[in-house]
């Protein structure tokens, strides 16, 4: 394989783009394709080809433009500016014709400047509200932007720059040392700091090293990582290419959930691209670094989301935590020192390589650096996907970004961390986002979903909700989770009915302390979050819903 | 080493040891359920957490190794509380059973909640209902009662390599269940008895059949004989109070005639037949037919039982000779019942064996009819023994020690005392095939190379300046070891590796048994091998070929080994069961 | 089919395809369950029998891998497999009344398949739509921001689909 030239590829890729008069981005991910954006691309192609434009105007389908609760997205970049000038949402095919005839088609032959026809002016969304504006992207730079499936875009938008850096500049402990300058710390939950993680599976002695991308992501209402592999699967590739350096490792895994085939589908698709143009395999770049990925999938279990669960079913056992230490960097994959990293901490590797640990870490507060991305769900009047810089506060998410109230009820408290986090009361909203924050008020960061709920939602309802799914997705290894979770989930269900006495509540906290402490992994150790911080902030609903000695 | 406190106190202890361990080397408990000695911590049960000082969480004491300069806490009210809590969690999943179940006063459920004090269920019950399955005859599996620990599937799967049992489903749905649907005795189980002899409670127990004994030793027309396996006897006592190891023959052969046996035999005896046609076999093929070998030996039912299933391809190998159970079996309705002019119709024998695999042998095979109809009647676990012998209100302790068994089927040499250890056999079969082929006695009959409780021995002794070379394997997951030699070397076409090879089931043994009293552990097995040692070490004759009564068999009954008569009623033949895949 | 132990047909089945592809592939039991689940939308017992010979794991190793993981079903699942997300997004925008309608129409629970074969129900986390919540998916594909006054109007759209194959059959 001759060495790929990435400057060359980047210039001709952009050449070419250069050469259309306009860009049209289709979001082409799961959100807008089950919203129809699969019949808004072929109405779409089918309108600029009758209109003879399929030369001048280029398709590009992309990764999650973040606002799927409005999609199908369509964005138009005129004239070879950057970024979106115009983002229509909730179209159709119909109003994709009009869109081209009306509106793309006058604009071109103005040369740009032609007022949006009134009709269609409804279906714009102003682009100078604060879910864009309030945003500062670095893992979602791309996701949006870019078609993922060509590794052209990925390189033109300086894509694997940062790979052929290290491989030229950098000795492996140089990377590791930028990484852990940087403050990147585990995205997948725990907050672990990447480069001391990178460190330890350096210093481990074994033969054969495997970097493991965790992609399980089962945290029911987050899909941050899906969108990152839908959207940007280089990104991903590249931050693993340069955690195998650093750590001295030959391989990678990716761990993807079987619920996700389009993120497959996608990373199946950039491994291909990648080795294709010599960027995986043998003597990348014409170095002696050589690295391969391949691709397992999960099969519906979240506690495969721990990392020595998914060790456990990589292996294609059940994927049960087993006690560590060891840990996975000393003895992890087939024993071997593995490296255990969340999609969206991969993702931020490039960006941090290209443009130093001290531009990272000048995002974020003390202890939590760069930017975090973020599902903002439930009853938030925006909702979608959105990155922002740590230490932005929750009003500043949910009030401006989330634009409030979807209900017009007022809100009441902000669900972090999935099954996992807990409740952070409205009266709190001035939080910052930090990992220690978050689990000073006894949730925690988790990877990354938040949900919005309103005074319609009963605390101890949803409590229960969470607490029914960690109790299904027990991996019924040790007896506090797998029993402790069933008698506790049937003691508020008690109690949420209404039939629950003063016992059955402190029943419930005596379990929780049980859970908490006697579990053998996060899952059962966490799981009684949900109930404990709601119990915390809004025990009076609890209370009001007991039965006392005169009932 | 490495230096740690625990509870203030300082303890040194080796790189390695978990915390539980240096706990109880330093005199302090800590309660525990999954965890048991023989198998890698599974840190399940949650029952053992303990403080790390630093460390957010408790840990658990059975699975984390000790650090230097760790400071432990093993108690104190938080970890009590936890504890109790999980406790109270385990039980409200298990059957408040115990007045109607096996390991009712050994079971160590039972034990924890006592120690416990648990005075009231805290939580509803949660009690999944499975059915019961006792199709192997041999163990009987209650799903309802399993805790989880893990330990019967670690055993089936990694210490046996037979896969019978696994968990199905998952979470508060999980259930111990061989492959899919069916039932254990459709799984590829070899019915070695090991998952109920490391089950902590009474989720996995032998087939019952003290029932089945009490009835015919109450039926005034029936004669009944017992047999007492070489192991036995220094296991047993343990149930009574005796240290592990202590040979209690005496004062087991003296229970059984209270228990109203009108015979009471030794296995042993039946031992030194079969080294009598077994070192004969090895003689034969090593003289004639070096090609044939290795000789691979075939007492352990549950090994045959693995090898028709598993490893068919070796049944070329196997001594046809048959175990001592079914040779005294099939002896004591023939020769015995010549001797004494009892109608074998009668005759009732009973085993009394280490061996939930032992009730299956009795019938595995149509040769197991050798003497007309059924050779052994019945075969129970020393488990049952103990039992039964608790019903009998018999004092143990007070029975004679110095009790001897019938004559001629109790009599035995050194060699028949050793079969319940591993290597025994071996030991056994090389002193008499010494013999065999060169006519002189060994100089010493003590073989080093065969003794103590590794999973793989290998050693050689020279036979008229001629190497035999021999393995001894147990535990089945070490056989394949063994066996993965043996077929490697054909295929090259070299020499085989090995020229004879004992093999048993059970680690350590027979004294290591799937039917013997719980909680063992290798110093324990050590013990009970060491008492058998002794019974060797102590007998004048410590060669089968040498015992007088057996020299007296083959003169009036046999005529001489591997004659058609020996053939007929003494050995058996194995075949293939592809159908069972692991 | 064999004859004399000589395959007298070039053509694998399922599993052995799967197996062929994967055998020699580390830790790939679950991508073989994976191939044969797609396919057939349940592992059969034969199936997981072969797959165990072929990839020389024991049989107890599949089914424990095949029961903990919910994905893979042992039994054959209803011609339209209605799957109602019960995500966190889609539970507080009313997913629960969704599945109460779907249980009401099709006359059966969650997990059940309806005595004609047609319709299977059940409940999954998060499709990945929360954008769109309450979603049901059936067969892949995706209603968002459905209304259990919508039910109907699917199912009837399914049973259309199926009499439409009967015809072509
Ligand atoms: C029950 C449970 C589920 C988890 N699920 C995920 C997950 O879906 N994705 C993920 O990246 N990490 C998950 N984690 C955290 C992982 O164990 C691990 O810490 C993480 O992948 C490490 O990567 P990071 O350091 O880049 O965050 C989970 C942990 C627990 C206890
Ligand atoms: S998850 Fe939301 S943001 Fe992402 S693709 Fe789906 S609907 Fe869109
Ligand atoms: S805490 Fe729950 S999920 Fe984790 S090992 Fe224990 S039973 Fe399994
Ligand atoms: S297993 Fe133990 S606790 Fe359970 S019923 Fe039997 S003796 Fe009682
Ligand atoms: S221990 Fe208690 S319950 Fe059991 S038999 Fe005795 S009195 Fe009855
Ligand atoms: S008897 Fe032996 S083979 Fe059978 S299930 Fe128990 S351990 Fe496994
Ligand atoms: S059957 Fe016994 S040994 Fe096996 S898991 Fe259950 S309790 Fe443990
Ligand atoms: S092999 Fe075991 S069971 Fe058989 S006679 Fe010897 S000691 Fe007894
Ligand atoms: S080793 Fe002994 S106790 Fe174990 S199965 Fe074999 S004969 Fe039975
Ligand atoms: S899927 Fe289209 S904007 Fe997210
Ligand atoms: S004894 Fe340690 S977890 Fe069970
Ligand atoms: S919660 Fe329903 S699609 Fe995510």
């Amino acid at each position: 394989m001759t060495e790929p030239d990435l400057k060359k590829i980047a210039g001709e890729e952009l050449a070419r783009q250069g050469e259309k008069s306009a860009r049209i981005a289709c979001c082409a991910s799961t959100g807008c394709l089950s919203s129809g954006s699969g019949e808004v691309m072929e109405a779409l192609l089918e309108a600029l080809s009758s209109h003879g434009l399929a030369d001048k105007v280029e398709v590009v389908p992309t990764g999650c433009m973040g606002l799927c609760s409005h999609g199908p997205l369509l964005g138009l970049e005129i004239g070879g500016e950057d970024g979106f000038r115009f983002l229509y949402q909730e179209v159709n095919p119909l109003l994709t014709r009009l869109i081209v005839a009306e509106h793309l088609l006058p604009s071109l032959e103005a040369g740009g400047d032609f007022p949006v026809p009134e009709f269609l002016s409804s279906h714009l969304l102003p682009l100078d509200i604060p879910f864009f504006t309030r945003q500062e992207k670095v893992v979602l730079a791309n996701a949006g932007r870019i078609n993922p499936e060509r590794i052209e875009e990925y390189i033109a938008a300086g894509g694997y720059r940062a790979l052929e850096k290290i491989l030229r500049e950098k000795t492996p402990d140089a990377v590791i040392e930028e990484v852990a300058r940087s403050g990147l710390r585990g995205r997948g939950g725990g907050g672990y700091p990447t480069g001391v993680k990178w460190r330890n599976t350096a210093d481990s002695r074994g033969g054969e090293k495997f970097i493991i991308c965790n992609g399980d992501e089962g945290d029911p209402g987050a899909y941050m990582d899906r969108s990152i592999l839908e959207g940007d699967p280089h990104a991903v590739i590249e931050g693993m290419l340069i955690a195998g350096y650093a750590v001295g490792a030959q391989s990678g895994w990716f761990y993807i959930r079987a619920e996700y085939p389009l993120a497959v589908e996608r990373v199946e698709k950039a491994l291909k691209q990648a080795r294709g143009r010599g960027l995986l395999g043998k003597n990348i770049l014409g170095t002696d670094f050589s690295f391969d990925c391949r691709v397992r999938l999960g099969a519906g279990a979240f506690v495969c989301g721990e990392e020595t669960a998914l060790l456990a079913s990589v292996e294609g056992k059940r994927g049960t935590p087993r006690p560590r230490p060891p840990y996975p960097s000393q003895s992890g994959l087939w024993d071997s020192p593995s490296c255990v990293n969340n999609v969206e901490t991969l993702a931020n590797v490039p960006a941090i390589i290209r443009q130093g640990a001290g531009w990272y870490a000048g995002m974020g507060t003390e202890t939590s650096k760069g930017t975090k991305v973020f599902a903002l769900t439930g009853k938030a009047r925006y909702s979608g996907l959105i990155e922002v810089p740590m230490g932005t506060t929750l009003r500043e998410i949910v009030e401006e970004i989330g634009g409030g109230s979807s209900s017009g009820r007022p809100l009441k408290a902000i669900q972090t961390g999935g099954p996992s986090g807990g409740v952070i009361p409205v009266s709190l909203l001035d939080t910052p986002v930090c990992y220690e924050k978050f689990q000073e008020l006894g949730s925690i960061m988790g990877s990354g979903g938040m949900i919005v709920m309103d005074g319609a939602d009963s605390m101890a309802e949803i409590a229960a909700f969470y607490l029914e799914f960690t109790v299904d997705e027990s991996c019924g290894k040790c007896a506090p989770c797998r029993i402790g979770g069933k008698q506790m989930l049937d003691l508020l269900k008690k109690i949420a009915a209404g039939e629950g006495n003063a016992r059955d509540l402190s029943q419930v906290r005596r379990l929780s302390e049980a859970m908490r402490r006697g579990s053998l992994c996060g899952l059962g150790q966490t799981a009684p979050n949900p109930v404990d911080s709601t119990l915390r902030y809004f025990e009076g609903e609890y209370l009001n819903l007991l039965k006392t000695d005169d009932d | 080493m490495i230096n740690l406190t625990i509870n203030g106190i300082g303890v040194e202890v080796d790189e390695g040891t978990t915390i539980l361990e240096a706990a109880r080397a330093a005199k302090m408990n800590i309660p525990t359920l999954c965890r048991h000695p023989d198998l890698p911590p599974a840190a399940a049960c949650g029952i053992c957490v303990v403080r790390v000082r630093g460390r957010g969480n408790l840990v658990r004491a059975c699975a984390a190794p000790a650090e230097e300069g760790m400071e432990v806490t093993t108690h104190d009210p938080e970890i009590v509380r936890v504890r109790r809590t999980v406790l109270e969690l385990i039980l409200s999943g298990h059957p408040n059973e115990c007045l109607t179940c096996l390991r009712n006063e050994s079971c160590e459920l039972q034990s924890l909640a006592a120690e416990f004090g648990i005075k009231e269920e805290s939580f509803p019950p949660l009690i999944a209902e499975h059915p019961l399955d006792d199709s192997t005859r041999s163990i009987v599996l209650d799903p309802r009662k399993c805790v989880k620990c893990g330990r019967c599937i670690t055993v089936c799967q990694e210490q046996q390599n037979v896969w019978a049992l696994s968990f199905l489903d998952r979470g508060i749905e999980t259930r111990i269940s061989p492959a899919g649907e069916i039932v254990l005795a459709e799984s590829p189980c070899i019915r070695c008895g090991q998952c109920s002899a490391h089950c902590p409670v009474g989720a996995i127990t032998e087939y019952d059949q003290g029932g089945e004994v009490w009835e015919a030793l109450s039926d005034p027309a029936v004669y009944c004989v017992a047999q007492i396996a070489p192991s036995i006897r220094v296991s047993i006592g343990e149930a009574f109070g005796y240290e592990p190891g202590t040979n209690v023959s005496g004062q087991v052969y003296d229970a059984l005639r209270r228990m109203g046996f009108d015979a009471v035999f030794d296995t042993n005896f039946g031992a030194d037949v079969t080294i009598m046609e077994e070192a004969t076999e090895f003689a034969e093929r090593f003289r004639n037919s070096p090609e044939s070998l290795p000789l691979i030996t075939t007492c352990c039912p549950a090994w045959v039982d693995f090898m028709e299933k598993f490893h068919p391809e070796m049944i070329p190998h196997f001594s046809s000779c048959k175990s001592p159970q079914s040779i005294l079996g099939v002896l004591a309705k023939t020769y015995y019942a010549e001797q004494r002019r009892l109608d074998p119709a009668r005759i009732f024998m009973v085993s009394i064996m280490p061996c939930t695999a032992k009730k299956y042998e009795i019938h595995r095979h149509k040769t197991m009819f050798a003497s007309g109809r059924q050779d052994v009647d019945v075969s129970i676990t020393s488990r049952e023994l103990i039992r039964m012998i608790r019903q009998s209100g018999l004092d143990f302790s007070g029975l004679d020690c110095l009790a001897a068994a019938d004559s001629p089927l109790g009599e035995y040499s050194g060699a028949g005392a050793i079969f319940g250890a591993t290597g025994g056999v071996m030991e056994a079969a090389l002193r008499s095939a010494h013999y065999f082929v060169s006519g002189a006695d060994l100089r010493d009959p003590v073989i080093p190379a065969v003794r103590g409780i590794s999973g793989v021995k290998e050693g050689e002794i020279a036979i008229e300046g001629r190497p035999v070379r021999f393995a001894v394997a147990h535990g089945l997951a070490n056989v394949e070891k063994v066996l993965d030699k043996i077929t490697a070397a054909r295929e090259k076409g070299d020499d085989p590796p090995y020229h004879f090879v004992e093999v048993m089931a059970c680690p350590g043994g027979c004294i290591g048994g799937g039917g013997q009293a719980w909680e063992v552990d290798d110093a324990i097995r050590r013990l009970r091998v060491e008492g058998l040692l002794k019974d060797d070490a102590i007998r004048e004759v410590r060669v089968s070929h040498r015992n007088p009564s057996i020299e007296k068999l083959y003169r009036d009954f046999l005529d001489r080994p591997l004659s058609d008569k020996a053939r007929q009623l003494l050995h058996t033949s194995y075949r293939p069961r592809r159908k069972y895949r692991r | 089919m064999t004859e004399g132990g000589k395959t007298t047909s070039p053509k694998l089945s399922p599993a052995a395809r799967a197996v062929k592809k994967w055998r020699r592939k580390r830790g790939a039991l679950i991508m073989v369950l994976h191939e044969i689940q797609n396919q057939a939308g349940f592992v059969p017992r034969e199936t997981a029998r072969e797959i165990a010979e072929g990839m020389e794991v024991p049989l107890a190793r599949v089914y424990e891998v095949l029961t903990f993981y919910n994905y893979f079903k042992l039994r054959p699942p209803g011609k339209a497999v209605i799957s109602v997300c019960t995500g966190t997004a889609c539970h507080l925008k009313g997913a629960p009344e969704l599945v109460a309608e779907l249980e009401k129409e099709l006359e059966i629970g969650q997990g059940e398949t309806t005595p004609d074969g047609l319709f299977h129900l059940q409940c999954v986390r998060c499709v990945g739509c929360c954008g769109l919540a309450p979603a049901i998916s059936v067969n892949g594909k995706i209603y968002g921001k459905a209304a259990p006054s919508q039910v109907r109007q699917i199912l009837a759209e399914w049973r259309a689909v199926f009499r439409e194959e009967d015809v072509d059959d």
